[in-house]
């Protein structure tokens, strides 16, 4: 993260010595989606101050969640947590229970048909419909943030099914 | 940490070509730049025309100065009015005469070549900079002269004043004023996921002359126009959340207007420009249509349903909000009275998708996604009868806007898998075409017509 913040330090600096003329481009933040953090970065930041055991344990457990899966799927038009994935949200909301420093970002998604702006409200649904469940299984309001992407970010390209299944989704992530 | 270094190279790159101001602001530390694309990334192509199209002869311009002239302001003009499909241009092959002014027509020749019209005129030089762009239009069968203009243009404005003059004869023959002279704004999106590029572009209506408004590796989405067609309100996820920024095309500057928790989506300007009706979901994520002033920050809430709410637009009058509701169970179009919010009607009840609405310039019409037979359609709502009308014939059509004289719609759709622009005649007649040369294009929005000096 510090290279990034470095490198937008810098391109901000070039940007403003040349200022503004009509055209933008947007500084990139921490530009991965939360699915693709996922574990990689789960417990690094977590800083030297802990010991090795208990990073190890909270790794472990994060390999876990990310083996019991980081996605849940909707079907189309419906924000329901479907059955088979009543476990998976179990699992990350007693992760969460048992490390109360740890927040969730709940990454809503649609895919494509429809209107744009209408889907973001589908992708919210979603993504509100498995903070519901972490919630009510003890989660603090504080641990979650939740936003959606409607079909801006689709995991699959492609104008079937196949690929609008994967991407009526909602990602799990988990940041420093 | 790969894109930021790319787009810094970008940057680094564009700021060599251009010289910069010294004054910078706005509410964000940006990068900015002006970015005139290299090449027409839209292509324009007529996919269908109105076969009882209108025979006129486009001659081409005289030049009164140096040298060569430096623009072909009769090519623009025919090319203008082929675009339109309601006039078909005779070929310059064909032309057996060149007049350059009206006492120099021979009618008869013209009626042989089965012109209805003609256009003449030429392009004088007034010095330095200056020039002056002279035009007459004629009928054919009669030899009346219908119009004649001397307008005064530089040389970089010579491409505006051909299609003011496009727009002159449109409205001349057809009773309509012309649209050539205004922009699109759309977003386009390269790359494969998760890897993708979003880029807010504004180009003139023939796809010409495009300008790259925001670039970014997040989402970029629902760009619309200010009234005074000075600005573009439009979403922005660069934040890693949704914020709506307001941005003047001419200095850059930008403003963050919203960026509330949870989704900040769906802009649009009331018809004075003063206020923002815009989407929030706040935090338990029941989405919203609430009215924001951009002079106060006032943050008024328009409705209040446990359902999606979103994608308002207002009435002409600035009175009454139309916006999407699934309230009963799935979208369909409600208006609301901005001053009692308890005022509230359902406008559409065919179909079981009805979804982001656009008022026609008359005000008496909703442009709107409609649920088809199983395909996403353009149609039109009479606000009047409330009968429906489909206009598309995609799978996955959306995103509809009216040209400001209200004869045409742009909208998104789909050919092969790639995302595509479309235009269609009011009277689903003429059909148009406007595909990039890669990637995705959408989201197409019509500005206003240019303030006339």
């Amino acid at each position: 993260m510090r290279m990034t913040q470095l490198i937008l330090v810098l391109a901000s600096a070039i940007a403003l010595a040349g200022c503004p003329k009509r055209s933008t481009t947007v500084p990139e933040g921490a530009g991965a989606s939360a699915g693709n953090q996922g574990a990689a970065t789960a417990g690094a930041g977590s800083g030297g101050a802990q010991t090795g055991e208990q990073l190890t344990a909270e790794q472990a457990a994060l390999r876990e969640l990310e083996r019991l899966g980081m996605i849940i799927y909707f079907d189309y038009d419906r924000a329901e947590i479907k059955p088979e994935y009543v476990s998976v949200v179990a699992a990350h909301a007693r992760f969460l229970n048992g490390n109360a420093s740890r927040k969730v970002r709940l990454e809503g998604h649609a895919d494509e048909r429809g209107s744009r702006e209408y889907n973001i409200g589908l992708g919210e649904r979603r993504a509100q419909a498995v903070r519901r469940a972490l919630l009510l299984q003890g989660v603090t309001e504080a641990q979650i943030t939740t936003v959606s992407y409607g079909e801006e970010r689709p995991a699959a390209a492609g104008n079937d099914e196949a690929a609008y299944s994967r991407n009526r989704r909602v990602q799990i992530g988990y940041g420093q | 940490m790969q894109p930021d270094t790319v787009m810094t190279t970008t940057i680094e790159k564009r700021s060599m070509k251009y010289t910069f101001s010294t004054v910078c602001r706005g509410l964000l530390a940006l990068m900015l730049f002006a970015a005139p694309l290299a090449h027409a990334q839209l292509v324009v192509e007529i996919t269908r025309g109105q076969a009882n199209a209108i025979p006129i002869a486009v001659v081409p311009f005289g030049w009164d100065g140096a040298g060569t002239a430096p623009f072909d302001v009769a090519q623009i003009v025919a090319a203008d009015l082929a675009r339109s499909g309601r006039f078909a241009p005779l070929e310059r092959r064909d032309m057996i005469d060149r007049p350059t002014a009206g006492s120099q027509i021979k009618f008869q020749d013209w009626r042989y070549l089965k012109s209805d019209y003609i256009a003449v005129g030429k392009l004088v030089s007034t010095g330095g900079d200056q020039h002056a762009v002279e035009y007459e239009l004629f009928n054919v069968l009669n030899g009346q002269r219908l119009a004649g203009q001397r307008i005064p243009s530089t040389t970089a404005g010579l491409r505006a004043t051909a299609h003011r003059v496009a727009d002159q004869i449109f409205e001349q023959l057809t009773g309509i004023p012309g649209a050539f002279s205004t922009r699109i704004a759309f977003v386009s999106m390269d790359g494969t996921p998760p890897q993708q590029r979003y880029k807010l572009i504004v180009a003139d209506a023939d796809g010409e002359n495009q300008q790259i408004i925001a670039d970014s590796a997040e989402p970029l989405m629902s760009p619309i126009w200010s009234p005074d067609g000075q600005s573009l309100a439009y979403v922005s996820f660069e934040s890693r959340n949704a914020a709506i920024y307001v941005q003047a095309l001419r200095t850059g500057e930008r403003t963050r207007v919203s960026a509330r928790a949870g989704i900040n989506g769906a802009p649009a300007w009331s018809p004075d420009g003063s206020t923002l009706a815009l989407t929030l979901s706040r935090k338990d994520g029941d989405l919203d249509v609430y009215t924001l002033s951009l002079a106060t920050q006032v943050l008024t809430r328009m409705t209040f349903d446990a359902g999606i709410d979103t994608e308002p637009v207002w009435s002409l009058d600035g009175k009454k909000l139309y916006f999407t509701s699934d309230r009963s169970g799935n979208p369909q179009i409600y208006e609301v009275e901005v001053d009692n919010s308890s005022k509230l009607r359902r406008i559409t009840f065919e179909g079981s998708y009805n979804a982001r609405p656009r008022l026609s310039p008359d005000g008496k019409q909703l442009a709107l996604v409609h649920l088809d037979s199983g395909n996403y359609r353009i149609a039109i709502v009479d606000l009047g009868s409330r009968a429906v009308r489909v206009l598309s014939q995609g799978k996955q059509d959306e995103s509809p806007s009216f040209a400001p004289n209200g004869a045409t719609l742009i909208y998104a759709t789909q050919d092969r898998g790639r995302g595509v622009l479309a235009t269609v005649s009011i009277d689903g007649r003429v059909t148009q075409r406007l595909a990039a040369r890669s990637g995705d294009v959408r989201e197409p929005v019509w500005s206003p017509f240019p303030a006339r000096q």
